[in-house]
């Protein structure tokens, strides 16, 4: 797992090396402006709006019903939405959605395939729906054959199928036609470890030519894959940049557990004199040794400095602890509050329809 | 046109993966002949009248059963997704399972060749009304089939599909019975032995081929295959 992890790390950055040197990768391909979709009184995606261009990974993070799906069904010609407008490889959704649709690989949630189906007989009659010239078609099927891992269940039909195979054939119908742009929707859910590693690394590969446009709700997968995040909450996008942007976003102020043995007042008072420090709070005094949690202004390297004024005086450090802001820690601020947000309202909902009930 | 073979191809290698072209041939040729056989002799006439005579009721309960599955399947387990962000039409994909049903049925049909057969063995019927009648019973067969179509693509669960597709075709067939019209006040008796698609069926069974008749089973078919794509698409207003 950590080893997958470096590796990725090294990808990511050999990406974004090529995308500043190589034309053709740094292509926008999908641009969205305010689309919106409602069912009903639900606002499933409001006013939506962000670009992406080639060579991107771009992960699309949210809790279950954010509205990803719905974004991604929009995109891919299968919904119409209520306003707004968006382009996908130059076409606008609406008026050209043929030509949108020959340059998308969509693979909708759960890999929904034809189970009374073989898998080379699915993969055939996606050569021939998706046009492509029949001396190629050979070759298309034995390629993504190859690049998704399906050589051993070729001759299997897609009811026998586990749910790993599924996955990777619905990948391989997506990746047929070799389009520019590919969109995911939660591609690795329900599936073992091993297959989620196996997935991501194809993701990655094919990110470093074409735009795959991924969801997810999984931290530990975006950070892993994506070269650019958009976390989306309630039908909005709440944050969009790299995984690194927003971890260091997240940080705001530095946050230093520490733990001295010595005089509480004279500890206390050489606190107060730091102006980098926003605010300390005494957690607990043990044997002498007193605890503090302390808020200090960002990229103040307060710990190190905390560590100077304790070798100074001539105290001794017990515990020296910085709290990491990371993806997670955005994820939470930015969908929690208005999660909680919505609860409230739900909880008011029902209680108007209790009254009327 | 290549989208609409390619969709044909994919639904009708379809019926034969599962069981349900093999019990469709199987149960129709088995009913119809059991119901028509039984009675044959009796009349004493080498005449196929009373076999025409089943098929629109027998029709009635088979037809909806070969449809149900096209698109309420699709809804089902979701490959509908897939299937509408393919580069196809919604038409396109519409008439191609359409043509899908119909090449089954006319498999049937061409199956049930065997009772004429039969009949001819015992006597001399008259070829003619044989060939008007099985005529009637494909255009009759595929207004049926859109009718089916489009129950399927109202819902994603196969058994409503299949009674909506039932009630629909019935509805559609007693308005032209006899015992209906002269119920019914004058105003709709027009109306309704237009409409009735049974009545164009006894018409050809006389051995007429009126372009009228034609016609009209063609317009059925067109009205409810443009239902059906309408439906297919209102999934993008919802």
């Amino acid at each position: 797992m950590t080893k997958t992890g470096t590796n990725l790390k090294g990808n990511r950055f050999f990406d974004n090396g090529e995308k500043t040197s190589a034309g053709p990768v740094n292509k926008k391909m999908i641009e969205v402006r305010e689309l919106t979709k409602s069912y009903g009184p639900t606002v499933a995606v409001n006013k939506v709006s962000f670009e992406a261009h080639a060579g991107e990974v771009l992960g699309f993070l949210g809790p279950n019903g954010a509205g990803k799906t719905t974004t991604m069904r929009i995109l891919t010609c299968y919904l119409a939405a209520d306003a707004g407008s968006a382009t996908v490889a130059g076409y606008d959704i609406f008026q050209e959605s043929i030509e949108v649709r020959k340059r998308i690989g969509y693979l909708p949630e759960s890999a929904p395939l034809y189970t009374d189906m073989g898998v080379l007989e699915y993969l055939n009659f996606m050569t021939q729906v998706r046009q492509l010239p029949k001396s190629e078609r050979k070759a298309r099927i034995r390629s993504v054959i190859d690049t998704c891992g399906l050589e051993d269940v070729i001759q299997k039909d897609i009811g026998e199928l586990s749910k790993g195979y599924r996955q990777r054939l619905g990948l391989a119908q997506s990746l047929i036609h070799d389009p520019p742009i590919l969109i995911l929707d939660e591609p690795t859910s329900g599936l073992d470890p091993n297959q989620i590693i196996e997935i991501r690394n194809l993701i990655r590969n094919i990110g470093q030519e074409k735009l795959v446009l991924f969801s997810t709700h999984i931290l530990s997968e975006v950070s892993a894959t994506c070269t650019r995040i958009l976390i989306i909450n309630n039908g909005k996008i709440v944050a969009n940049g790299t995984p690194d942007e927003l971890a260091s976003q997240a940080k705001g102020e530095e946050i230093v557990h520490i733990a001295i043995r010595g005089t509480q007042a004279a500890v206390e008072s050489e606190l107060d004199e730091l102006d980098f420090i926003s605010q300390w709070t005494h957690v607990d005094t043990t044997d002498g040794i007193v605890g503090y949690q302390i808020n200090a202004a960002q990229d103040s390297n307060a710990a190190e400095a905390l560590f100077h004024v304790v070798v100074k005086n001539g105290w001794s450090l017990t515990e020296l602890r910085q709290e990491s802001a990371d993806l997670e820690d955005v994820f939470l601020n930015l969908t929690d509050k208005e999660q909680t947000h919505v609860q409230n309202q739900q909880s008011a909902e029902q209680a108007d329809d209790n009254n009327d009930a | 046109m290549t989208n609409i073979t390619a969709i044909f191809k994919k639904e009708f290698r379809s019926y034969f993966n599962s069981p349900i072209a093999y019990i469709f041939i199987t149960f129709f040729l088995g009913l119809s002949s059991w119901l028509f056989f039984r009675g044959f002799f009796f009349g004493n006439q080498a005449e196929m009248r009373g076999f025409f005579g089943l098929m629109p009721w027998i029709f009635l309960f088979f037809i909806p059963a070969v449809t149900m599955k096209l698109w309420a399947e699709e809804k089902k387990i979701g490959t509908i997704e897939i299937l509408m962000t393919l580069p196809i039409r919604d038409y396109e994909v519409v008439v191609g399972k359409f043509l899908a049903s119909f090449a089954l049925l006319i498999v049937t049909v061409l199956l049930s060749l065997v009772i004429p057969f039969s009949v001819m063995y015992f006597g001399d019927p008259d070829g003619g009304t044989i060939f008007a009648g099985y005529t009637g019973l494909l255009l009759m067969g595929a207004a049926y089939l859109a009718i089916g179509l489009f129950a399927s693509t109202l819902t994603e669960n196969q058994i409503v599909a299949f009674i909506f597709g039932i009630s629909t075709c019935f509805v559609l067939l007693i308005i032209g019975e006899d015992f209906v019209l002269f119920n019914a006040p004058n105003w709709l008796y027009p109306i309704f032995s237009y409409l009735g698609l049974g009545a164009h069926y006894n018409s050809i069974l006389r051995g007429v081929l009126d372009s009228r008749d034609i016609i009209y089973y063609l317009s059925v078919i067109g009205f409810f295959l443009y239902l059906s794509t309408l439906a297919v698409e209102s999934r993008k207003w919802r």
